[in-house]
């Protein structure tokens, strides 16, 4: 299970990784698993709001559709077209490639309500 | 294998058209003439007969062999209700005749078998009235919510969610939203069943209905049923039964008498109408007195002299959902199918579709997960002790078209990692069912002494293993 340094994480399987301002998110190597191959990711629109732990995204895999929450507010400063042509990338690189969104921070004290990388190790094992 | 266009040799041919014997004529329009050659394939009458002979062949069908798809009931449907179906005086009758004048008169027997039928499901369900109008189980959900959301309507208040479980079939959100609800999702709790407290927590007075499954997609009987529909009721939210999973209740308890307002059935799964490509659905829905004026129209009414009419006049009704009376014929069959079964055969056929389950379950429960030590009509194992060995609950399956038998659902329910979900239904024999389960016990030690073997099967389908992404990724629409 690759759970990187650096980064924090969410108990419903999306990472984080902040810089400055902006944050990007995507879901873990623990979530793209768990969701098998990954057919279609219905991206948030540039310019959209989110909230921490609601809707962001929606993911389509063989098997289901579930949903990805943001980790945390702010607006959608861009979101990653490339999955639209290929969705095989959460897969293949679901931390670098396979990012879902980038977000201006609306409040950097939000990643004290998020996971670092030995807690989401903790709570994965615990599963 | 084999296309039949691979199959053409020029000049070859079925039929030899004979010389026209009428002028031939101009066509008013050159562009109304094709500019390039059909292309049609040039084969003899006997490469057909062998070409689609052989495709046939390559059907599975519960004709042909088990089918264990799990949420789904995929029982065997008894041939005499299709002799029935087949009678000129039921497949012949035209659709319009009931609407002419005088009409009614010549389609009796068929207005009987729609009011029986209703009669019927009545009975078996606890339920006060029905239309047979939904042409399958997701009509049937989206009747059912539109009767919830004119029942709001009527006492003039809009009401905007709709709970259903976490253990729920797909349809239930997806007809809730496409009938206007927003979808409040609750939790199961550690035996599998709905969580009481989180309901509690979630049912408001902006609550319109609760969608359950009972027994739920775990196999399992909701055993707060009373609570939860106590509960509802004093928000005055109705309850709605997913009729997916009768099957393991028939003629042992009503959802009516559990507090259910509205119910659908799906007759191709519980009556053994044909399933799946086999024939068309049908979607019945029941409801409480308190919704009659809203059913559809139209609605067939027995006459004080004992004659059968349609009727038109609900003014409150939520209108057409169906072309006519809905599909007729698969009516039929159902409604033969409960007359000929009676109260005790339906009574033992949720007897043996529980038995044939558990004991399934008792049998593979040293092999795989369980989700519960027993269940209803269903079994749910996990493949999550074969991950270990880099195996899948998608390798087990297609392992089993080897094997001869249809693949379970899998990763179904979403709550259950690596989820098989295993529906024998009361129609299989005991040997069948052993073949199976030594089949499965075969795929776990598989999965442990040579895994590659499992994830390389099926090897004898026409294509091997397919990819299961291709047709997602590479949506080709042009050719739709």
């Amino acid at each position: 299970m690759n759970i990187p340094d650096g980064l924090y994480f969410t108990k419903e399987h999306e990472w984080v990784k902040i810089e400055g301002a902006t944050a990007t998110a995507g879901i873990t190597d623990y979530a793209q698993h768990a969701l098998g191959d990954v057919t279609f990711v219905e991206l948030p629109k540039k310019g959209q709001g989110v909230k921490q732990f609601q809707l962001m995204a929606t993911i389509e895999s063989v098997k289901a559709a579930s949903d990805i929450y943001a980790p945390v507010s702010g607006m959608i400063a861009e979101a990653n077209d490339t999955l639209n042509a290929d969705p095989g990338l959460v897969n293949q690189d679901c931390y670098a490639k396979g990012w879902i969104a980038k977000i201006n921070l609306a409040d950097p004290q939000e990643t004290k309500n998020l996971l670092d990388p030995a807690a989401y190790k903790a709570y994965v094992e615990g599963l | 294998m084999e296309m039949i266009f691979d199959k053409s040799r020029p000049g070859r041919r079925c039929t030899r058209f004979s010389c026209a014997d009428v002028p031939q004529a101009k066509a008013p329009d050159a562009k109304f003439l094709r500019r390039s050659a059909c292309e049609l394939p040039e084969v003899s009458e006997l490469d057909v007969v062998r070409h689609f002979t052989n495709l046939s062949r390559l059907n599975f069908s519960v004709d042909t062999n088990f089918y264990p798809l799990g949420s789904c009931t995929m029982k065997y449907n008894p041939k005499f209700t299709e002799d029935l179906s087949r009678l000129e005086g039921f497949c012949r009758l035209h659709p319009i005749l009931p609407q002419l004048k005088g009409g009614a008169a010549r389609v009796q027997g068929a207005l009987e078998v729609l009011y029986e039928t209703e009669c019927l499901l009545c009975e078996i369900t606890g339920m006060d009235h029905f239309t047979l109008q939904p042409a399958a189980g997701a009509h049937g959900e989206l009747t059912g919510v539109m009767l919830i959301a004119a029942y709001h309507r009527a006492k003039k208040r809009k009401r905007r969610y709709v709970i259903i479980p976490d253990s729920a079939h797909g349809t239930n959100p997806a007809s809730a939203a496409i009938a206007g609800y927003e979808i409040i999702n609750t939790p199961s709790n550690a035996d599998g069943t709905m969580d009481l407290a989180a309901l509690e927590e979630k049912l408001n007075d902006d609550v319109a209905a609760i969608m359950m499954t009972c027994p739920n997609t775990l196999g399992l009987f909701e055993n707060q049923i009373d609570e939860i529909a106590r509960l509802a009721h004093k928000v005055d939210a109705l309850m709605y039964y997913d009729g997916a999973n009768l099957n393991a209740i028939l003629g042992h308890c009503r959802p009516g008498d559990l507090g259910f307002d509205v119910i659908h059935l799906n007759l191709h799964k519980t009556f053994s109408t044909p399933h799946g490509g086999g024939g068309p659905g049908a979607g019945p829905v029941g409801v409480k007195n308190k919704l009659e004026k809203f059913l559809p129209v139209s609605r067939v009414k027995k006459n004080h002299d004992g004659t059968f009419a349609l009727d038109y006049n609900h003014p409150d009704s939520i209108g057409y959902l169906a072309h006519f009376y809905g599909n007729f014929l698969v009516i039929l069959k159902a409604y033969a199918y409960i007359l000929y079964l009676g109260r005790e055969g339906l009574i033992r056929t949720a007897r043996h579709a529980v038995l044939n389950a558990n004991y399934v379950l008792a049998r593979l429960k040293d092999h795989y997960d369980t989700a519960a030590s027993r269940c209803m009509h269903e079994c749910v194992l996990s493949a999550a002790p074969q991950t270990a060995h880099g195996v899948h609950a998608l390798d087990i399956a297609k392992y089993l078209i080897d094997c001869g038998f249809h693949p379970p659902t899998i990763y179904f329910p979403l709550i259950v990692k690596e989820a098989l979900m295993i529906e024998p239904t009361e129609t299989e024999s005991k040997e069948t069912l052993d073949h199976f389960i030594d089949c499965m016990v075969r795929a776990a030690c598989l999965a442990k002494e040579n895994p590659e073997a499992l994830k390389k099967a099926p090897l004898t389908t026409p294509v091997a293993r397919l990819d299961e992404t291709k047709a997602a990724r590479e949506m080709n629409c042009a050719s739709i």
